[in-house]
């Protein structure tokens, strides 16, 4: 079937051009480093007194988050790198031609391409998470309260920027694909950031920013769900009395909100599918 | 039968980019087993014909079938080798993945793939290479790739866009020879090619396009205007010329002026009329009308 094989070629350009070594590699010592620091926290001292265990928690669980902050954050720019040459670099160096000339249809194409990406993202984006989290775990004891849904929303974050980075490649160069989703990815941050704002500050318009952005893009929406299941049950309390913030959310994403993802992901690849149906090759 | 097809049947193909138009009203049947060439200077809609074929690009009017399938449907495209103009390949790949991809987007069989990869690699002179890396191949080697991929699986139908654009005289001696191979298996040869010598000795019929039009279409005998005379000669004005116009159709390249059209009967008649203008004569070749001297006669602006 034309979309293995598609997707079979996209991964192994990916570990031909040995990126797959390069971030395994990049995240063995990231990971390294991070159990390493975790390790220092139950023998830290305040005011010459050991941590309690809960302050242990709660100190692992604040820096469990900049860390997945970091890592989600560092996962979405990979998947927009990834995914903006993905469609735009064949079109542009004139290898799609060759391709495209074969008996398959281009949404064939553009779905193995899809696949080819994702797939890996999805394996090195559990594969990592659960690395930090067990590891976390095992030097800290604070392990997230709700582990899969967690690395799902992490996952999913991801998988964001890649279809739209998939899909504005399929009309604008690689450049500017990628830096259309980076803006994005950013936007959409500041304006969950400046929601939680609004919420703490009663004011709707502002609130709405945040709304608005988890709509248009998931990745905010996504990373807040993340923080909901990664986040001591106190930060839900904290929040809950409105103390919201990038970190500290108080409450998971509603079913209705996870169904809109999904039909997000369709809306956009169906957009993509056709949009590179419709070009000149 | 769908067999008994023309192997390219187009009526009236036409192909705008933002009202600017490259191809106009493209006519043209071509016949199973057919070399045939697609000359044209650049920018003359060659290569968008060639598209409009393989469904890359869309028409903006007209229709057209190619092995009896629609325009750019997977039953053609399942039977067409296409070497695109702008050969380039996966540089990452080895030159036996390259064809192995598209063998299996081509559907091919994988068991009847590991013969025809060397196969195909030989035919293109790129025997033994297969496991090579793509971005270590120079340009030539590269478009004998984009040869091999074209020919692999059999294909009925080949387009073949430029072909030996990068390829040194050795090497466009070969594709001469793949495709008198080609043709003596019945396979049909589109070309589009600028190197109208080799277009001349191995196609049957040619189209020549001109500014998006098709300006001339036929056999090589139709094409070509029979005999010439090249005659050197100093003394004669624009105006003189005009006065040999009887004679056949004139054009003047430096001292050289060709008249296409009489045989070598008219050639004491020629040199008296010349002389008889004040022109002196150095030199004189009869000869046959090359494709080249037609085709400027073709395209040549205004």
């Amino acid at each position: 079937m034309a979309v293995w094989v598609i997707a079979r070629l996209t991964f192994k350009e990916l570990l031909r051009r040995r990126l797959v070594l390069a971030l395994l590699a990049l995240t063995a010592i990231v990971v390294g480093l991070t159990a390493w620091g975790f390790s220092r926290i139950p023998g830290l001292h305040i005011g010459g007194q050991p941590l309690t265990p809960g302050e242990v928690q709660l100190a692992s669980s604040q820096l469990l988050l900049l860390v997945m902050f970091m890592f989600s954050f560092v996962l979405a720019l990979t998947c927009a790198f990834l995914a903006a040459p993905a469609v735009a670099g064949d079109l542009e160096s004139g290898i799609a031609q060759a391709v495209l000339a074969r008996p398959l249809r281009r949404e064939e194409f553009l779905v193995g391409r899809w696949v080819g990406l994702a797939v890996p993202v999805l394996v090195y984006a559990v594969l990592s998470t659960s690395a930090v989290f067990l590891l976390v775990d095992w030097t800290t004891g604070y392990l997230p309260r709700q582990l899969v849904p967690a690395e799902a929303a992490l996952v999913v974050e991801g998988l964001c920027l890649l279809t739209l980075a998939l899909a504005l490649s399929t009309r604008l160069s690689t450049m500017t694909a990628g830096v259309i989703s980076v803006i994005a990815f950013g936007t959409m941050w500041l304006g969950g950031v400046a929601g939680a704002f609004g919420q703490v500050f009663h004011n709707q318009a502002i609130s709405d920013v945040g709304v608005i952005t988890h709509f248009l893009l998931p990745t905010d929406g996504m990373w807040r769900a993340a923080v909901f299941a990664i986040e001591p049950v106190s930060s839900v309390a904290a929040a809950s009395h409105g103390f919201g913030s990038t970190f500290q959310v108080s409450q998971g994403p509603t079913m209705a909100y996870l169904a809109y993802v999904g039909c997000w992901f369709v809306a956009v690849l169906v957009i993509a599918l056709f949009s590179l149906h419709q070009r000149e090759i | 039968m769908l067999g008994q097809d023309p192997a390219i049947d187009v009526r009236g193909l036409t192909k705008s980019f933002g009202g600017k138009l490259a191809l106009s009203g493209l006519t043209m049947t071509v016949p199973r087993g057919e070399v045939f060439g697609f000359l044209g200077p650049n920018g003359a809609g060659k290569t968008t014909a060639v598209r409009l074929l393989l469904g890359l690009s869309r028409a903006s009017a007209g229709e057209g079938a190619v092995l009896g399938a629609p325009l750019g449907s997977r039953a053609a495209r399942r039977r067409i080798g296409y070497l695109p103009e702008l050969f380039r390949y996966q540089g990452w790949l080895r030159a036996g993945e390259v064809l192995a991809l598209h063998g299996d987007l081509a559907k091919v069989q994988r068991s009847s793939l590991r013969d025809a990869i060397p196969e195909v690699l030989q035919t293109a002179g790129l025997a033994g290479l297969a496991n090579q890396r793509v971005d270590t191949f120079s340009k030539g080697m590269q478009q004998r790739l984009g040869l091999a991929v074209a020919l692999l699986g059999d294909p009925e139908l080949v387009l073949l866009d430029e072909p030996t654009s990068a390829l040194d005289p050795v090497g466009r001696h070969d594709v001469r020879e793949i495709l008198r191979r080609l043709k003596a298996r019945g396979v049909t040869v589109f070309l589009n090619s600028h190197l109208l010598s080799e277009v001349e000795q191995i196609c049957d019929r040619a189209a020549v396009v001109d500014h998006g039009r098709v300006v001339a279409q036929g056999s090589m005998a139709q094409l070509l205007q029979g005999p010439t005379v090249r005659i050197r000669c100093s003394g004669i004005s624009q105006d003189d010329l005009g006065r040999l116009g009887h004679f056949g159709s004139i054009a003047r390249e430096g001292e050289w002026i060709t008249i296409a059209g009489p045989g070598e009967q008219d050639i004491p008649a020629i040199v008296a009329a010349i002389v008889a203008l004040g022109g002196s004569i150095f030199a004189v070749d009869p000869g046959q009308q090359t494709l080249e001297e037609r085709f400027l006669q073709l395209v040549e602006p205004g």
